[in-house]
C-alpha cells in the first residue's frame, strides 16, 4: 500500500499546486499508515525537493512534457500498479482534472475532486470532504475502490519541510506515442496564475474603463497579488479572458480576495465564495457582495484603492 | 461528422440548496432543474454549429429518469437530431460514465462533447472517465475549435493562459466559455422537438465506489465588518492583525 502523488511539471518545473498535492499526500499517507511517493513525468526541475515536503521517494518517467491525458494516464496507471498505490493524488488543475477521472475509470476506483480535507480512514475505505453546488454546501465522499483517486483544491494544503531532499529515481515505464500535438502554450509570466494565487485583487464595471486599471495593478503589486476581473469586464475585453473569475470563468479559493467595484451577482460569488477572507469596496451600500464579505468599505473606489495601496506599502515598510 | 453531446441536469444556479433531515440527500422540493449550462451553451451549441458547417448529425445522451425528459426535449429544440436516455438515476460519476461509454462504444462518434463541469458537483469527472473507457484522447476546457477534414485545432484554458493543440477525430472534449454562444430554441425547434423520439435504453454496467455519506451546510458568515472610507488604515490593520492575511 502507498499514496502516489502525480507532481505535475508541464512547463518543465514542479508547480506550486504539485507541491501542495505532495503535502497532502504526505499527510494522507500518515493517516493511512503508509508512505507517500511522488511521480514526475518528463523534465521536472525541483523534483528532488519534493522529498523535503514529505515524499519518501521521488520517481521520474522519461516522456515529453507536452500534455496528452491519454499518454499520461497510462504512465501513472502503470506506476500505481508497480508502486502498490491505494490512493492516487492530483492537483485540481487543468491536467489533474483531465487525468483523475481516467485513473478512476481504469481502476474502478472511487473519485472525489477538489477535496478540502485529509482522508479519514473508515475500515478499508476513506472519507474526504469537498465543496458542492458552487460553494453552497459540502459533501463527504466515502471512496471504496482498491485504488481511489482525489484531486486537491488549490491553496488548501501548505507544504512544510519535514525531511531532506530525495534522490530522484528513474522508473522504467514506456510511454505510448500520443495523438495530441501541442502547437503552443501561452501563459502569463512573472505572476502567479489565478487558480494558484494566494491573494487576488479583482475589479469590475465600477472601474468605468480599462484605462483606469493602474490603481488595481498597483494594489496587486504591493500585495504580491494576482489581478482578476468580473464577467462583464472580460466580455467587453477591458481585461483578458483568463482573468475572469466566477461561474463561467475561473473558480478560485485564495486566502484574500479583494473585490473592487463588483456588485456580487450569484454567478460571480459561485467562483469566489470559498476565499478565506473577502474585502468588498463598492460605492453602493446595497451591493449584494457585502453579504458575502468579511470586510466592507462603502466609498469611491478611485479614492479608496490608492489610499489602501499607500497604507499597505506603509505596513510592509514597518514589518 | 457524427457527434455525441452528453447532457446533465442540475439545480438552477439561483436555487436554494437544502437536504433531507439526515443530510444524506438533496431535498428537491421547490428546486428548479435545468440543463447544465455548460453542456447547453458551449457543448451542444458548438456541436450543432459543426453539424451545420460540415454535415452529419448530433445525438444527445442523458442518464436519468423519465422525469428529466423536458431537459432532453430542450436539447432537441435547440437543434439536436437524436436523443438517448439511459433509464436510471445518475448515482455517481463513474456509474454515469459507464452508461455513456457503453452506448457510445458501438456508435463510432467522431466527437464526444461535454460541458467543462456540472454546476452541482463541480468535478469535471465524467468526460475524463468516458475518454478512458473509450480509450480516446481527451481535451479539457476547450474554448475554441476549428475542424478541417478529420483534424481539429483546439484552444484550451490552462492556468494563467491557453494551450493550442491539434488532433484527429475521434476524441472527447469538454467545452468552456468561448466555445459557442447560447442559443434560444425557436418555435420551429420547439415544435419539432415534440415529434422527435427519445430512445430509452436500460442501464448496464454497475459500479459503486464513490458515495456521498453526508452533506453539510457552510458555516454562516459572521457578517461583514464595515469600515469608513475615511479610515483605510483601520482596514489594513484589521487585515494584518485580525484576519492575519497580509
Amino acid at each position: 500500500m502507498s499514496v502516489l502523488v502525480f507532481a505535475e511539471s508541464l512547463t518543465g518545473s514542479i508547480k506550486k499546486v504539485a507541491q501542495e498535492a505532495v503535502a497532502y499526500g504526505y499527510q494522507a499517507a500518515k493517516a493511512m499508515g503508509t508512505e507517500c511517493f511522488a511521480l514526475t513525468i518528463g523534465k521536472a526541475e525541483g523534483a528532488a525537493e519534493l522529498g523535503k515536503i514529505g515524499a519518501t521517494k521521488v520517481y521520474n518517467v522519461a516522456a515529453s512534457n507536452d500534455f496528452d491525458a491519454q499518454v499520461y494516464a497510462s504512465i501513472i496507471a502503470q506506476a500505481a500498479e508497480q508502486l502498490g498505490a491505494s490512493l492516487i493524488v492530483f492537483a485540481h488543475s487543468s491536467s489533474g482534472k483531465s487525468l483523475a477521472g481516467r485513473l478512476a475509470a481504469r481502476f474502478d476506483g472511487g473519485l472525489a475532486s477538489a477535496v478540502i480535507s485529509l482522508p479519514t480512514v473508515s475500515g478499508s475505505n476513506i472519507v474526504v470532504r469537498k465543496s458542492v453546488f458552487s460553494g453552497k454546501a459540502f459533501a463527504n465522499y466515502e471512496l471504496s475502490g482498491a485504488k481511489n483517486v482525489v484531486t486537491i483544491a488549490a491553496n488548501t494544503f501548505r507544504p512544510e519541510a519535514v525531511a531532506a531532499d530525495a534522490i530522484v529515481e528513474t522508473l522504467s515505464i514506456s510511454a505510448n506515442a500520443g495523438r495530441v500535438k501541442v502547437k503552443s502554450v501561452n501563459t502569463v509570466t512573472g505572476v502567479v496564475p489565478l487558480p494558484e494565487a494566494d491573494m487576488v485583487v479583482s475589479a469590475g464595471r465600477g472601474m468605468k474603463g480599462p484605462e483606469n486599471w493602474g490603481i488595481v495593478e498597483e494594489l496587486a503589486t504591493v500585495l504580491g497579488a494576482t489581478t482578476a476581473c468580473s464577467r462583464p469586464v472580460a466580455d467587453v475585453h477591458w481585461r483578458p479572458h483568463h482573468e475572469h473569475v466566477g461561474q463561467t470563468g475561473v473558480a478560485i479559493r485564495p486566502t484574500l480576495y479583494i473585490a473592487i467595484g463588483i456588485s456580487g451577482a450569484i454567478q460571480h460569488l459561485a467562483g469566489v465564495n470559498q476565499s478565506k477572507v473577502i474585502v468588498v469596496i463598492n460605492n453602493d451600500p446595497e451591493a449584494p457582495f457585502f453579504k458575502a464579505a468579511d470586510y466592507g468599505i462603502v466609498g469611491d473606489l478611485f479614492d479608496v484603492v490608492p489610499k489602501m495601496t499607500e497604507a499597505i506599502r506603509k505596513l510592509k515598510a514597518q514589518n | 461528422m457524427k457527434i455525441l453531446v452528453c447532457i446533465s441536469q442540475t439545480p438552477d444556479t439561483t436555487a436554494k440548496i437544502k437536504f433531507n433531515a439526515e443530510q444524506t440527500q438533496l431535498d428537491a422540493n421547490g428546486v428548479q432543474f435545468i440543463m447544465n449550462p455548460y453542456d447547453e451553451w458551449y457543448a451542444l451549441v458548438r456541436a450543432i454549429e459543426l453539424k451545420e458547417q460540415l454535415g452529419g448529425e448530433v445525438t444527445v445522451i442523458h442518464v436519468g429518469t423519465v422525469a428529466n425528459d423536458p431537459t432532453i426535449r430542450k436539447a432537441l429544440a435547440i437543434g439536436a437530431d437524436n436523443a438517448v436516455r439511459v433509464d436510471s438515476e445518475a448515482s455517481s460519476s463513474l456509474f454515469t460514465a459507464k452508461q455513456i461509454a457503453a452506448y457510445a462504444k458501438g456508435e463510432n462518434f467522431d466527437i464526444v462533447f461535454f460541458g467543462k463541469e456540472t454546476i452541482d458537483y463541480n468535478g469535471s469527472e465524467v468526460p475524463a472517465m468516458v475518454s478512458e473507457l473509450l480509450d480516446l484522447p481527451y481535451i479539457s476546457y476547450g474554448t475554441e475549435m476549428t475542424v478541417a477534414g478529420n483534424i481539429a485545432t483546439i484552444s484550451r484554458d490552462i492556468e494563467g493562459g491557453k494551450e493550442t493543440v491539434e488532433l484527429a477525430t475521434p476524441f472527447v472534449i469538454s467545452a468552456a466559455k468561448g466555445m459557442a454562444e447560447q442559443r434560444i430554441p425557436n418555435m420551429k425547434g420547439i415544435m419539432m422537438s415534440k415529434t422527435k423520439p427519445i430512445k430509452v435504453v436500460p442501464a448496464t454496467a454497475n459500479v459503486n465506489t464513490s458515495n456521498i455519506v453526508k452533506y453539510e451546510y457552510p458555516a454562516e458568515k459572521k457578517g461583514c465588518k464595515m469600515i469608513s472610507a475615511d479610515n483605510i488604515d483601520e482596514l489594513v490593520s484589521l487585515l494584518h492583525n485580525e484576519a492575519k492575511v497580509i
